[in-house]
């Protein structure tokens, strides 16, 4: 993740974080304004309308899910657990982006991620409510799934706390809430800003309320910075426990495929290769709808670029790595479980998945993919597409064919699957039309610091 | 008042279209305008929505004389009969004038009232075992009875709470069970709450009351006394019961004209013609199979079908049990056409054509020196050597037994050869027919169709059995039972025959009668009922009666007039305690026929001809699960997977993998279900004996090339909701002169495909230990065979210390199961399901794989090399060795399931049982995916039938009924657990050993299974797990599981191997 070559003089002059000529006030003006005057237009409107249709989808599935029960799901014996968990882990994955971005990269002071760490902190928490959403689901009492909590039962009874699901639950959950916490903190003096500027009382009601009664002191200021770094410094290590937790609901149990020491590493490189792919997926059509260009630049997408490139290289070695340990250990059952990912009838998965996370990502060697916004596009999307198939490999297939030959199965998802999956797409997006009208999707307060910075390197 | 307005108002709804001019004619009648003629039906309309507004429109009071204005009218009897079609008694339609309509209505309301207080007279029943003083609820108390089934009946102990039989158990004291059941006899408690079955006495549809049937059967008599009986005929199947042949004798002598046919579709003649070939008359043979040291069968399913299967399959497996590398074993020989539980398990089996199997007990005889010129096949010489020189050497200890489907040649072949090996009333015994009335069923069967065709049959009673279904096609029983004036038809359910039947009673379930009984080898047991009938069913007796002079003698009077008089001289009451309490009338066997040798010379017999090798045999065998297709509606019988094939809710016509290929047949996996669940298959249009019939093919390995098999049972068209239209109907291609062997038949690929249920399709075992089997030399050589290539880890292995639960000093439950007795029968997963309560889910969803067997039969093939390579298997499929592991539960002391569940639902009992906490069960399925043995069963959606009222007495009350969303296994009949230790905790002492029976260990016939205590050293199981035999599967996981194996020891002729 070396920042070297952006760090020669002639590419930094090509590509700045911040396009030149920016002041406070046009910085100010240019991403309030999508919040607070802009009307709101077709295109934004049309979009809106296909999320909020997918959403309501959701919505019908998830009611026929609690009348019938889960067996509407392609879920059988022996594969437990299918497209919700697939999803959930998937999900899981991409909201590990937005803290990343926000917490370590701020830890280390890289200002490039400023222009895009509001909108990928906001994509995280969509994204863990879209997750939250399927281990609740995916029970087959819903309604009983407060069972998972250490509430103080009448009954005296504890969740179990050998279980992964349960380590999940505070996992997850810790993360939401921190990351929400951060995400809060960081929009505090944009949120004053807002007030500021609002046109409309309401509004600054709202903003007011929301701002907490920040009036910009250099007190407050003071304040702002250790709370946000404070954060930030909790928020890092939840980036790695996270999803290391989510490999032990698979490396804790025996499953072959699924019990290896491997998994926390890599899944949370894997994390961060899809959460990044989704951030360009974001990104792209974001800047461009609403003329951002100016703040998230080139060299935005391209650090990302970099970022996948690297972490794609992690995932790929973890790929390597569960053959050779497979091959090297000679346990029959995980020998036995490679010879099924590349002749099984599962086999097209694992090849396309190694297409769309190991070979594609190969282009981003070439700076003319990476300053290539169309095929970041089409790259992130593979990319995204990959690590879905990467979850359903481990999780599916490792089911399909265990210890027993006696009870092997197969799996295929029902409409009810594609429709539950389509719907979390919807909430998703839905969610993020709406923050990208009612919020503003990059920091100002940071955005300005970004201009004062330039004009001291200028002078 | 309520009611009738009620009433008012459905008819409004019903008739609110109509105009209302027909409305006010019918008002003007309800005032008193009698002269008003009834219009013609087209065009007159009731409009009851207009007598009520009119009525309503009135001011004050209203009264309208009498009910007869309105039922006068015949448009009000059609309303009536079309909303209450099977109420409408058959006079309404001539119309009924105000006398009738007001008769009928006192006579209701009179019958309502009698049946109200009239008793019925009282019948004693004596519990067996347990006599309590008084019933305590909550106690189950077991009761004696028995399962009639064809020319046997299984001796049962059925188990009743509060007077509601929920489970059958096999009754230790009788000699067709020994305690062991099998599927069939397990199943049959469901038939009892078949919601479908026949409720009520109907006359074309319409419901009879039973005087009126009487009444109406009384008159037939009558006319039937008048030419003395010339035009009854009485359709039978194989009947053992005394009392109805008593009665069938009565009939017989009071109309002496009239005539008795009997009819058993899926058993042949064979044996009675054999017997009548090798002895001169028709003769019972049985086997005493503990005796036998060697045996050799002939296409006979001894073991799972035929009269004394359970207690076959007893003293079979009793000779396999080892103790030591020193034990012995005795050596079954099979040759047969398909496999089946019996030939898959054997130690030789060697698959040939039906036809082929008379060659082949030919050519044996004659090198057993019983004359004759036969000559083996080619290619089987060698093992017919080799079991010519066996059976020799076990001269007087072996034991040749022939097919039921076999021809009377093979089956009089096989009584020479026991014969002449000095077998004869050692190893097998001839009695004196255990049917009453021994016949050829299809002359027989001939005989009536022909008497129909003439027109000479007037009255045809019908007991118990299907014609329409079940008679060969070319006898086209349809058009001629048209052809008889008055069909009485007596049958458990609606089904194709009573369609065309005059008149169908209710048949009662043997659980709801009182009768007799007897078993393969003559013992005579009272059927004794555990529950009065639920619906107004009558039994095959009581409707002969009602044709006979005598027609009101009860079933129990009946009975007990025939035991007594056929006991002379003893204390009656006391005998019939006795009686009821064992199951058994005291030494009722028949005795040996003594010096029943054969007169029977193979050299007698005509030359026959091989079937050219490039024809296609077809054979048509009982279904393992429906049978014959009495069995089609029994929604856990059809849910069984069948033994060899594991298909479940069909049947398939079953070839050989070289016959499929030839054909071009290839199955197909699909993406949903997969291995363990849905097969896609090739539907094929089997063209046979001028008919055709379309059937999904199914590749069986292990079958000899080129036949194909048909089972019989599926394809009802009127079995009942969970029976009708699964699988094809065999007996549409099935012909008087072809009943078991038909050839000429051509098969022809459509481009149809199929999805069958099949719950395992994968049968390699890729090299794990899963199952382990040897030879019994390889165990002699070697007693430690079984753990050749254990990977073992270290007892404590493991972040949970096992020493932190030592389980001492109470009992740590054990399972041990006995590879070596274990043929896959089947009867304790239906076991399982009876005492589980355990759900039907259906085909759709076995095709899902999602079936709920809380313990399931895996069926492994031996491939020679034990590679993945699928080309390798081409040697094996021809003639694999077949195997069978039951898996339930494995209750592993360190249970991978426990680990991983979030709310601790299942958890670990001091006593070592992994049990499951329905209530706490959110539903993660977890647990599932972590179980290396994968016998967790999870609610995917509401599997359990909660609303059928007669399902819910079904019930076993002792074990929770689960809803959706919870996962489910097998608890080693917890509840059973937890009885024992009630029973021995009021007593302070410790459990015994063999006091806790799990339901799958009560109902193995072959005593494969065995349940204890593994703390205490002298229980039997940890007898067993002290055997060097007993293993775990996929011990290297470090499970440890409570649940052990015993290796499967084949006993393999050392001679023919180097033959």
């Amino acid at each position: 993740m070396s920042d070297a070559p952006l760090n020669h003089p002639e590419i930094r002059r090509l590509t700045p974080v911040l396009a030149p000529g920016h002041t406070y006030e046009s910085v100010t003006e240019k991403i309030s304004d999508v919040v607070l005057t802009r009307p709101i237009g077709i295109g934004w409107l049309a979009g809106f309308a296909v999320a909020f249709s997918l959403l309501m989808m959701l919505t019908v599935a998830i009611t026929w899910l609690i009348a019938k029960g889960v067996g509407i799901w392609g879920i059988n014996i022996p594969i437990g657990w299918g497209f919700a968990i697939v999803n959930f882990v998937w999900w899981i994955g991409i909201g590990h982006a937005g803290t990343l971005i926000s917490a370590i990269l701020f830890l280390l002071n890289q200002k490039w991620r400023t222009s895009i760490n509001r909108f990928a902190e906001a994509m995280t928490l969509f994204a863990v409510a879209c997750a939250g959403l399927f281990p609740l689901i995916h029970t087959g009492r819903p309604w009983m799934a407060y069972y998972m909590f250490p509430y103080p039962s009448s009954m005296g009874i504890w969740p179990q706390f050998r279980s992964p699901l349960i380590w999940d639950v505070f996992a997850v959950s810790t993360y939401g809430t921190v990351s929400l916490l951060f995400w809060f903190v960081g929009l505090i003096p944009d949120l004053a800003t807002l007030r500021d500027r609002a046109p409309h009382k309401w509004q600054q009601y709202i903003f007011g309320g929301l701002a907490l009664g920040w009036r910009g002191s250099a007190r407050h200021w003071h304040r702002y910075q250790s709370a946000y770094l404070l954060l930030a410094g909790l928020a890092t290590p939840l980036v790695l426990s996270v999803h290391t937790v989510v490999s032990f609901d698979f490396s804790v149990a025996i499953v072959p495929g699924w019990h290896t020491t491997i998994f926390p590493p890599y899944f949370v490189a894997g994390a961060i290769y899809s959460g990044f792919a989704m951030v360009l997926t974001i990104a792209i059509p974001l800047r461009a709808a609403y003329g951002l260009q100016d703040f998230i630049t080139m060299r935005h997408l391209e650090n990302m670029a970099k970022v996948m490139l690297a972490t794609g290289l992690i995932v790929a070695y973890g790929y390597f790595f569960e053959f050779f340990l497979s091959e090297y250990s000679g346990n029959k059952f995980d020998v036995f479980l490679v010879q099924q990912r590349l002749h099984g009838p599962y086999a097209p998965f694992y090849y396309t998945l190694i297409l769309c996370n190991i070979l594609t990502p190969q282009l981003l060697w070439f700076q003319k993919v990476r300053r290539n916004v169309a095929a970041l596009f089409v790259l992130s999307l593979v990319i995204n597409t990959g690590m879905w198939l990467e979850r359903f490999v481990i999780v599916v297939i490792s089911l399909t064919r265990d210890f027993m030959p006696s009870a092997w199965g197969r799996y295929s998802a029902t409409v009810w699957d594609y429709a539950t999956f389509a719907g979390t797409l919807g909430l998703f997006t839905t969610l993020l039309f709406l923050f990208a009208r009612a919020l503003p999707a990059i920091s100002i307060a940071e955005m300005r610091e970004l201009v004062a910075h330039q004009s001291e390197e200028h002078e | 008042m309520s009611k009738r307005e009620f009433m008012d108002e459905h008819s409004h709804k019903h008739h609110e279209s109509h105009e209302p001019e027909d409305g006010l004619r019918i008002l003007s009648a309800t005032h008193g305008a009698d002269e008003v003629a009834p219009a013609p039906m087209t065009e007159h309309k009731l409009d009851l929505a207009a007598v009520r507004a009119k009525l309503q429109s009135k001011t004050g009071k209203q009264y309208w004389r009498s009910l007869e204005e309105l039922a006068e009218d015949p448009h009000f009897a059609e309303l009536l009969q079309r909303e209450f079609p099977r109420q409408a008694p058959s006079e309404w339609d001539e119309g009924v004038d105000r006398r009738d309509f007001l008769k009928l209505m006192a006579a209701s309301l009179a019958f309502a009232g009698l049946s109200g207080c009239g008793l019925p007279p009282q019948e004693h029943i004596v519990p067996y075992v347990k006599q309590p003083d008084g019933m305590t609820l909550g106690k189950p108390l077991f009761f004696a009875t028995v399962m009639p089934f064809g020319a046997d009946a299984i001796g049962l102990l059925v188990e009743s709470h509060e007077g509601r039989p929920t489970k059958i158990e096999g009754n230790p004291d009788h000699p067709a069970s020994l305690g062991g059941t099998n599927a069939f006899a397990q199943a049959s408690i469901l038939d009892l709450y078949d919601p479908d079955r026949a409720q009520i006495t109907t006359n074309f549809g319409d419901m009879r009351s039973w005087s009126q049937f009487l009444d109406s059967a009384q008159a037939a008599a009558a006319a039937i006394k008048s030419v003395s009986g010339a035009g009854l005929r009485i359709l039978t199947g194989t009947i053992t019961s005394p009392c109805v042949i008593d009665e069938l004798q009565a009939l017989l002598k009071l109309y002496p004209q009239a005539k008795w046919h009997q009819w058993e579709p899926a058993v042949s003649d064979g044996g009675r013609e054999g017997a009548k070939l090798a002895f001169g008359r028709y003769l019972n043979t049985v086997y005493r199979v503990d005796k036998a040291d060697v045996i050799l069968s002939l296409d006979s399913d001894f073991l799972a079908m035929g009269p004394g299967n359970v207690r076959y399959m007893k003293d079979f497996y009793r000779r396999r049990k080892l103790t030591g590398p020193t034990s012995e074993m005795n050596r079954l020989y099979a040759v047969e056409p398909t496999p089946t539980v019996t030939g898959a398990t054997a130690d030789h089996r060697l698959p040939m054509r039906a036809s082929d199997v008379e060659i082949f007990a030919r050519a044996l005889a004659a090198k057993l020196g019983l004359g004759g010129a036969g000559a083996a096949a080619p290619g089987t010489e060698k093992w017919l050597d080799a079991v010519a020189a066996d059976l020799q050497k076990h001269r007087g200890t072996s034991l040749v037994v022939a097919g039921e489907q076999q021809s009377a040649e093979v089956h009089a072949l096989a009584h020479a050869m026991n014969g002449a090996l000095g077998n004869s009333g050692v190893t097998v015994y001839q009695t004196e027919p255990v049917e009453a009335t021994p016949v050829n069923h299809l002359q027989s069967m001939t005989e009536l169709c022909a008497d129909m065709d003439a027109g000479k049959v007037d009255t045809l009673l019908i007991l118990g059995v299907n014609p329409i279904y079940t008679a060969p096609h070319d006898f086209d029983f349809t058009s001629k039972i048209q052809k008889v004036r008055n069909t009485i038809h007596v049958s458990s359910h609606f089904d194709e025959t009573s369609a065309y039947a005059q008149w169908h009673v209710g048949e009662s379930h043997f659980l709801e009668t009182w009768g007799a009984a007897r078993a393969f080898d003559g013992t005579l047991s009272v059927v004794q009922p555990l529950i009065a009938p639920l619906y107004s069913t009558h039994s095959a007796r009581e409707v002969l009666a009602a044709f006979g002079d005598n027609p009101g003698v009860s079933d129990y009077d009946a009975l007990r007039d025939k035991l007594k008089t056929a006991n002379p001289g003893v204390d009656f009451e006391k005998f019939w305690r006795k009686t009821l309490n064992d199951g058994v009338v005291a030494n009722s066997a028949f005795p040996p026929i003594a010096g029943s040798g054969s007169k029977f010379s193979a050299a007698s017999l005509p030359v026959v001809k091989t079937l050219p090798s490039d024809q296609l045999e077809f054979i048509f065998r009982p279904d393992p699960s429906v049978y014959d297709g009495r069995f089609a509606n029994n929604g856990w019988l059809q849910e069984l997977p069948k033994p060899v094939t594991k298909l479940v809710w069909d049947n398939a016509a079953l070839v050989s993998s070289k016959t499929a290929e030839n054909l071009d047949f290839t199955h197909k996996t699909a993406s949903r279900g997969g291995e363990h669940g849905q097969i896609i298959s090739n539907v094929i249009d089997i063209s046979l004996s001028n008919s055709k019939v379309s059937a999904a093919a199914w590749t069986l390995p292990g079958q000899a090339d080129g036949v194909v098999v048909l089972p019989l049972g599926y394809g009802r068209s009127r079995a009942g909701y969970t029976g009708t239209n699964k699988g094809f109907n065999a007996y549409v291609v099935r012909t008087s002169n072809a009943l078991f062997t038909a050839t000429g038949g051509t098969v022809e690929k459509t481009g149809e495909q199929y999805p069958l249920a099949c719950t395992q399709y994968h049968f390699n075992m890729e090299g794990r230990q899963i199952l382990v089997a040897g030879t019994l030399n390889e165990y002699q050589q070697n007693p430690n065979f079984a753990h050749e290539h254990d990977e073992k880890p270290p007892y404590d292995d493991s972040l949970y210390k096992p020493q932190d639960f030592p389980y001492a000093g109470k009992p740590a439950w054990a399972m041990s199961i006995d590879l070596n007795s274990c043929n896959g029968c089947n009867a304790c997963v239906v076991a399982c399901v009876s005492e589980n309560n355990i759900p039907v889910v259906g085909k759709d969803q076995v095709m899902r794989g999602r079936e709920m067997h809380w313990i399931r039969i895996d069926r492994y093939y031996e491939a020679e090399s034990a590679t993945n390579d699928p080309s390798s298997y081409s040697d094996t499929l021809d003639n694999p060795k077949t195997f069978f592991q039951p898996v339930p539960c494995q209750q592993c002391e360190n249970a991978p399931c426990e680990q991983v569940c979030p709310v601790g639902a299942t958890v670990h009992s001091s006593e070592g049982l992994n049990d499951m906490v329905y209530n706490r069960c959110i539903g993660t399925r977890y647990c599932s995916n972590n179980c290396p043995y994968k016998v967790r069963r999870f609610n995917f959606l509401r599997f359990q039938d909660w609303e059928t009222p007669q399902l819910k007495l079904l019930r076993n009350p002792e074990v929770t009924v689960r809803s959706r969303g919870v996962m489910e296994k097998c608890t080693y009949c917890v509840q059973r657990i937890s009885n024992a230790r009630i029973e021995a905790e009021k007593q302070n002492r410790p459990i015994r050993d063999g006091e806790i029976v799990t339901a799958c260990e009560a109902a193995c016939p072959a005593e494969a299974i065995i349940f204890g205590d593994q703390n205490d050293p002298n229980s039997r199981v940890s007898k067993l797990k002290a055997q060097q035999r007993n293993y775990t599967i996929l011990g290297e996981l470090n499970s440890r599981p409570r649940t052990t194996y015993l290796a499967a020891v084949r006993n393999p002729n050392p001679e023919m191997d180097k033959a």
